[in-house]
């Protein structure tokens, strides 16, 4: 799971750059795929997808506003979790890497999640900000991962997952690495509780996260072009002393390979995650209006 | 006790004063008797100092001694009529993880575990005890069983991690991962995961998410090795030393961080030096820990499955 290793170098670069994948603030991004540039506003129009098809990298207000109906929706409060148990250092100390990614994201860690309806279903949305430190794996996120699964057991709510990751957070070792059964222990209660468990696999996701929630699914949609490995393809290169085919390890691959149900055009997810709610939930007895965070502790308490 | 076959770096002294003790004993004669006791009390000092006081590092290359006790010398130690099990029954047998039905001090028990391969054709058979997918739905495989029929899984882990190859992401290395952890933590029966040797990231997790966890007091258990952690943090794999130290990968962390439940005691000098005691020590801690989990309902093991792991990062840190 060493999750930096794991990627090619031309993602490496984007650690460093905003979650929507420019290089700024500028009114131009430049497309990854044909170096064009288009205008800001036709983007975040396009659902962050360029005329060529290039889906850049979205943090998590972006998805809400485009993933719930009417762009409605409630965010969860992630809950308090323990900072740094190794005071871990290296180039940096740790603490200083993450008051760096709370400036640039506004976040406290990498998971955000929000409440509200998918076509006319009732869906808790938890999405993982590559932005924040590679969307890494450790012990915030992992408790906002069973946050997020808790309130859509109270609220009897579908849960949709947007991973991307690089993987395990190094720099919390072990409690990162037991991230992977405590969010598998999450998903169990939502599959005892009936409600869909579905994972869309963004760009790029790896390592500890794939080999745990982002693997089980009830049903898994990838966004065309991700790079989906277990193992970086830099890795499997060193190992087997050879070239990988292209596109090895890209959703259309994995789609082919049997692990993905669907490749889904970003600007298709909201009707497709739409159409799989609707037929796996009943239709909400009446149109819910929009809950508060607190209605939504008093239900996790009962 | 027998002397290893390979030194660690750091037990050089302790080579230098066997070997002599060795010379002297090979030319014989009542007059090296005095001389081989005195060397002989001086060697099990040093041998002593070394070992109660081994760092993270050192510990690693302990762990990966290859005269460690592995997997099928616990089986042969522990276990009765053991009757492998194997393949997947989707697309091949890994010989990487190896499984079955045993008894264990009578009891029957289904054990599984990786072996690394005790010389070089069984590193290559047993692919450097480096799982691919279907070790890991072998392992999802026998744990069905074991829930069936009511069978305790004892999980012995000891791998650097899952195989890093072409074929394995090809055939799902991830989701047979996921899989296999969603088994140990949905099993019905009670389940004992012991690391052995290394336990090496997600190819660990993926047998180690049992009841309780042990760990042999010189075994590692860590998110990425060492060397993986020091290329990408320093870009250096050289400084795997500092690495091992920062990330605490030992026995003793882990079990302060309640991430393990249980450190076995090795015999001084490692398992290596004595395999026979170290193995026995463990069954006598497995049956410890198992006798209790024998008693709990499918509900029990469950809920305390999952207390167990979401009690870690949130209880018992100073």
């Amino acid at each position: 799971m060493n999750w930096l290793t794991k990627l090619p170098p031309g993602l490496k670069s984007i650690f460093d750059k905003p979650d929507d994948g420019t290089d700024g603030d500028s009114l131009w991004v430049k497309c990854p795929k044909t170096g064009e540039l288009v205008y800001r506003d036709d983007l975040e129009a396009a659902s962050w997808v360029t005329p060529s098809g290039a889906h850049l990298r979205v943090g998590p207000d972006q998805r809400f506003r485009m993933m719930f109906d009417g762009g409605a929706y409630v965010e969860i409060a992630m809950p308090k979790s323990l900072k740094d148990p190794l005071k871990f250092k290296d180039d940096k100390r740790y603490v200083d890497r993450l008051k760096a990614a709370k400036v640039k994201t506004g976040r406290e860690d990498c998971m955000a999640a929000a409440h509200g309806e998918i076509g006319g279903r009732r869906a808790v949305v938890l999405v993982q900000d590559f932005a924040f430190m590679g969307g890494s794996l450790g012990i915030a996120a992992g408790e906002g991962f069973i946050k997020a699964a808790e309130t859509a057991v109270a609220r009897r709510a579908a849960l949709i997952v947007v991973a991307s990751s690089g993987g395990a957070r190094m720099q919390e070792s072990s409690f990162a690495l037991m991230q992977m059964p405590r969010t598998v222990l999450a998903i169990q209660d939502v599959k005892q509780a009936k409600l869909p468990y579905i994972v869309v696999l963004a760009d790029p996701t790896s390592g500890g996260v794939l080999a745990s929630y982002a693997m089980l699914g009830d049903v898994h949609l990838a966004e065309p072009g991700a790079v989906l490995a277990f193992t970086g393809p830099r890795v499997i290169e060193q190992t087997i002393r050879e070239k990988l085919p292209e596109g090895f390890q890209r959703s259309e691959f994995l789609l082919e390979r049997g692990m993905v149900d669907q490749v889904v055009d970003r600007r298709e997810l909201t009707p497709t995650l739409g159409a799989i709610l609707g037929m796996l939930m009943p239709a909400s007895r009446r149109r819910s209006r929009a809950a508060t965070p607190t209605e939504v502790e008093a239900q996790a308490a009962k | 006790m027998a002397t290893p076959s390979t030194y660690l770096d750091f037990e050089k002294p302790l080579a230098e004063l066997e070997l002599k003790i060795a010379e002297l004993q090979a030319a014989g004669g009542p007059a090296v008797e005095d001389d081989v006791a005195r060397l002989r009390e001086k060697a099990a000092k040093q041998l002593k100092d070394i070992y109660s006081h081994l760092n993270a590092w050192q510990k690693t290359q302990v762990a990966r001694h290859p005269d460690r006790p592995h997997f099928m010398d616990y089986v042969d130690g522990l276990f009765d009529e053991f009757v492998e099990l194997s393949g997947d029954r989707k697309y091949m047998n890994d010989n990487a993880i190896l499984g079955g039905l045993a008894r264990f001090r009578g009891r029957p028990v289904v054990v599984i575990g990786h072996e690394k391969g005790r010389d070089t054709q069984g590193r290559i058979k047993h692919n450097f005890g480096m799982a691919r997918p279907e070790g890991y739905r072998k392992a999802v495989r026998l744990m069905e069983l074991a829930g069936r029929f009511g069978l305790p899984v004892i999980a012995l882990v000891d791998t650097s991690g899952a195989f890093p190859g072409k074929g394995g992401e090809e055939r799902g290395q991830a989701e047979a991962l996921a899989r296999s952890i969603e088994a140990c933590l949905m099993l019905d029966t009670p389940m004992v995961s012991v690391i052995v040797g290394e336990g090496g990231s997600g190819g660990a997790v993926a047998l180690a998410s049992g009841n309780k966890v042990l760990m042999l007091e010189h075994a590692v258990y860590s998110v990425i090795s060492p060397e993986g952690a020091a290329s990408i943090l320093f870009h250096d794999s050289k400084r795997a030393k500092d690495t091992a130290e920062a990330m605490k990968i030992t026995a003793q962390d882990l079990e302060k961080f309640r991430i393990v439940d249980l450190v076995v005691p090795e015999p001084m000098g490692g398992a290596h030096r004595d395999p026979k005691t170290a193995i026995a020590r463990l069954g006598d801690a497995i049956e410890t820990v198992l006798v209790p989990l024998v008693k709990l309902s499918p509900e029990e093991l469950r809920t305390q499955r999952k207390e167990r792991f979401y009690a870690i990062g949130r209880e018992g840190l100073a």
